[in-house]
């Protein structure tokens, strides 16, 4: 790496053009990976083109040997040749393909490396990439044999945002490592600067990864919020409206497969109102043949619902088949947004939040800025009042009912991105959709949404210092507690009606 | 919950008797039954349909040859459901009601757990096909997937090398229950003996069917960027794996930084995610489809032809895996030991078990131990490729003798290499 490093430098500007030997490209599918890292460096060297792009074939998997069959690399070998494509990507016009190779770089970085670097950085117009390269150009003086550069090098990196610079800190502030106190304080102190940031980043990753979950939560159920909250259904069902959402967007994709694959990209949009109206519409078939002739019975829906879970599972399974069905993310909710180097935001995350945010914003205007939205409401406040006043309540009560399925649907659309889609899916939905309408205050939309959120933001903090299963368990215990002290959840109904 | 799922499973296993056997041939009236106890739904599900189909398959080609001591092999299917306690109640109900000669089943060491006293009780016999912890030695079981030797050990002794990296932290992933938990107390003890510290070991579970990975993933960020070379060594087990690779691969995590070896991750289960940010993580496996010789070519074909005429969901891109090959040479050894020993009684099958030799889609004519109920086998580590394959980057220079007793647990030395009572 070292000699291959100053030599390119000398080479970076005479590249001429040659057809890279073939001794060389032959060595690449030897069997040892000592042999391949050794042509490897090599083909680097010359900094030809053309050795460059058998290189970037051998990494892409497509370089074949003299039989004609693939030439395979290990993780190793690997390492070595992104390390030696960075290295002459460095100098390529375009800026994603440069930012990529110095984040390439920054994972190895060597002493030898500095000069090069300092070329690169000087050379470097992208402030992103400029500021990058100026910090792995400290990294590799850092070992200088000059302590006045160490200095300096140690003083540069406090605004380092990446573990591997906190690691490669603390050992410098040891006086194993290093000699000169000055240097050793100053990498204390960019050390401590370092790790602040690193567990600011720390706390706000995890606060993203409780809003993502809490989004999940919220949006499995906001359905449930309005059928048991607002209608008071006992819906055991619910969870299977969840599965119904999540396999129409399945369909849908299978649809774009064979009809419009150009389109792929897409499918997710379509899937989100088939997914609406699939679900409503079930929960229209459920509520107009069982459940509207149980209203008022609890125990009844409890079990009539129950039952149509089953079956609705057991035509899921007649349907698609026992065995979970797959639902790819669309490229543009694949990979990760980085906000630092020790954080990723997964895009598909990020989406799911927005469309949790949409989806609650268009619940809200329905109840609260329609003349449906006032109906339902007054036929929960005092059914015999709205009938009355010439409110249908039978046709609300079903609208209603539909409504809150539908929103399930919505639901599993979210789910299918993150989770996976079969038959028993809605079952580990159900409970963790109860235990938010019951902790947010049966009856509040409000309730639900903090709720949601706050079980999501709780979880993900115990999960981080005590495991996944203790922190199920923590928060089941927890939410016991709460509903023996406060029956009636966070937010409670207030007025007259509350009695009746 | 039990019993909502036992009135499922009830009704599926009606369902699939009705649409199963109602397309089989006309079957003779002396015919051998064989009983296959895979989940075909639930958690498990994503790995354990795989299996069911291969042996039928395996039933299948063995009935054209002619079946077993010239009696047809029939085929009894059912469906525990990833329900462990449903698992004892399938197993008697084969053993008790269709009077199976033999089972092929279990695919999690829990549900395996669950039917043992059943076997024993009722003097069955079982061939488990999946990698397990050991630590167990059965004789009505005979185990054709791989003991800790055969796999966990191998797998993180090459990541400790050159050329896997030279791993010098660890974090111990899995699903929360006797598998990953044995398995990982093996390797702390083995990678101990290796000089790793207490503090370069993390261990993490996680709960069946968990599908949030963002914080699991964000310990290993944080644990990995401590210095040091880390490696990840997952027993995450069923349909929590696709979550979880999904999250790898948009979090970034690359296998050059930090690898993942898996030990219950194999082609089948890679079939629903992107492989594409995954390139280069790894599985230890004493099978891959990648593996090329003329008896892995017949056997994938087999299975393809099999999954075109059974019209299988996504026929086109089946793939084969170790367990997939682990119940076929159960399967093939099982015909073997009835013929020679002339009988399908259980007692004298066991007796004819030992010794077995079978030339195995792996290259290697694969033998039953005499005396310890498991297979010699090979050992092979892949990294996984772009289209969902693995290369394999490592392999033992022939078949090795398994160990269900680890010599990293203490007290293990004393005990016998052979199951009692036999």
């Amino acid at each position: 790496m070292r000699k291959l490093v100053f030599t390119l430098l000398c080479c970076l500007s005479l590249a001429a053009y040659a057809v890279p030997d073939p001794a060389l490209v032959r060595q690449l599918a030897a069997e040892e990976s000592d042999d391949k890292i050794a042509a490897i460096q090599k083909l680097a060297l010359t900094a030809e083109p053309e050795a460059l792009e058998v290189l970037q074939q051998l990494a892409d998997g497509t370089l074949k040997d003299d039989k004609g069959e693939d030439i395979t690399i290990n993780n190793r070998v690997r390492r070595e040749l992104e390390g030696a494509l960075a290295v002459l990507k460095l100098i390529d016009p375009d800026v994603t393909v440069r930012f990529k190779a110095v984040k390439e770089i920054a994972t190895n970085v060597e002493a030898a490396m500095a000069p090069m670097l300092a070329k690169a950085r000087d050379r470097e117009s992208e402030p992103k990439i400029r500021a990058l390269l100026v910090e792995i150009h400290a990294l590799a003086t850092l070992k200088d044999a000059d302590p006045k550069i160490r200095l300096a090098a140690a003083n540069s990196l406090a605004t380092s945002a990446d573990p591997n610079t906190k690691a490669v800190l603390k050992a410098q502030s040891e006086p194993a490592n290093e000699a000169d106190v000055e240097v050793r304080r100053a990498a204390f102190r960019s050390y401590l600067a370092v790790k602040d940031r690193l567990t600011l980043a720390e706390t706000l990753g995890r606060i993203f990864s409780g809003l993502s979950l809490g989004s999940i939560l919220l949006l499995a159920a906001l359905g449930l919020a309005i059928t048991y909250g607002v209608m008071g259904v006992i819906n055991m069902a619910h969870g299977e409206l969840l599965m119904i959402g999540a396999y129409a967007t399945y369909v849908i994709q299978s649809l774009f497969r064979t009809h419009f694959p150009a389109q792929l990209d897409w499918y997710l949009l379509a899937a989100v109102p088939v997914a609406f109206f699939a679900a409503a519409a079930v929960g229209v078939l459920l509520e107009r043949t069982v459940i509207r002739w149980l209203y008022g019975r609890a125990l009844e829906t409890l079990l009539a619902t129950w039952g149509l879970s089953l079956m609705l599972i057991q035509a899921a399974r007649v349907i698609f088949g026992a065995q979970n069905v797959e639902v790819a993310n669309p490229s543009w909710m694949s990979g990760g947004l980085e906000i630092l180097p020790s954080i990723v935001l997964p895009l598909n995350r990020i989406v799911i939040v927005g469309f949790a945010l949409f989806v609650l914003m268009l619940v809200w205007v329905l109840m609260n800025r329609t003349r449906l939205g006032m109906f339902v409401r007054a036929v929960t406040q005092n059914r015999a009042m709205a009938g009355c006043v010439g409110v249908p309540t039978g046709r609300i009560d079903t609208v209603a009912f539909a409504l809150g399925a539908g929103i399930a649907g919505l639901g599993g659309v979210a789910l299918s991105q993150i989770a996976n889609v079969g038959p028993d899916m809605g079952q580990g939905y159900i409970v963790d959709s109860f235990m938010v309408v019951v902790l947010g205050g049966v009856g509040q939309l409000a309730g639900a949404v903090w709720a949601a959120l706050g079980l999501g933001i709780v979880t993900k903090f115990i999960e981080s210092w005590a495991g996944a299963v203790i922190a199920k368990i923590v928060v089941l215990v927890f939410i016991i507690m709460f509903i023996q002290k406060r029956p009636q959840g966070l937010f409670a109904l207030k007025g007259r009606f509350v009695e009746s | 919950m039990f019993r909502r799922n036992f009135i499922k499973a009830t009704a599926v296993s009606i369902a699939l008797a009705a649409s199963g056997f109602a397309s089989l041939p006309a079957i003779a009236a002396d015919t051998i039954k064989v009983g296959i106890l895979h989940s075909l739904s639930g958690t498990m599900a994503i790995s354990e349909t795989a299996l069911k189909e291969t042996a039928l398959m395996t039933i299948a080609e063995i009935n054209a040859k002619g079946g077993v001591m010239g009696k047809q092999l029939e085929a009894v299917v059912v469906d525990p459901a990833s329900n462990w306690p449903l698992f004892a109640e399938k197993a008697r109900q084969l053993l008790t009601q269709d009077k199976v000669a033999v089972v092929f089943g279990c695919w999690t060491s829990v549900s395996r757990k669950s039917v043992n006293p059943v076997f024993k009780e009722l003097n069955g016999l079982l061939f488990y096909p999946v990698q397990y912890e050991g630590e167990e030695l059965e004789k009505n079981v005979f185990y054709t997937g791989a003991a800790p030797n055969q796999q966990a050990i191998p797998a993180v002794e090459y990541l400790m090398s050159k050329d896997g990296g030279s791993a010098k932290r660890w974090v111990l992933l899995g699903t929360d229950y006797v598998y990953p938990r044995t398995t990982n107390k093996i390797l702390r003890a083995f990678l101990k003996s290796k000089g790793v510290a207490e503090a370069d070991i993390m261990e993490e579970y996680t709960p069946f069917g968990h599908s949030d990975y963002q914080t699991i993933i964000a310990k290993i960020k944080k644990f990995a960027g401590e210095g040091k070379k880390t490696a990840v060594v997952s027993t995450i087990n069923g349909d929590s794996n696709v979550p979880f690779y999904k999250e790898l691969g948009n979090a970034g995590l690359k296998a050059t930084d930090v690898p993942v070896v898996a030990f219950s991750v194999g082609e089948e289960e890679l079939r629903g995610v992107d492989t594409k940010p995954l390139v280069g993580h790894l599985a230890a496996w004493n099978y891959f489809q990648s593996i090329k010789n003329p008896q892995n070519d017949a056997f994938i074909k087999m299975y393809r032809d099999w999954a075109k005429k059974q019209k299988l969901p996504k026929a086109e891109s089946v793939v084969t895996n170790d367990p997939m090959e682990a119940t076929y040479i159960g399967l093939h050894m099982w015909k073997q030991a009835v013929e020679k020993a002339k009988s399908t009684d259980v007692d004298k099958v066991i007796a004819a078990m030992g010794g077995q030799t079978f030339k195995a889609p792996s290259g290697f004519t694969i033998k039953m131990d005499e005396k310890n109920h498991h297979l010699h086998r090979a050992v092979f580590i892949g990294e996984v490729k772009a289209d969902g394959q693995f290369n394999v980057v490592w392999k033992t220079k022939g078949p090795v003798k398994a160990q269900p007793w680890s010599p990293f647990i203490a007290g293990n030395d004393k005990k016998k290499d052979e199951p009692e009572g036999k």
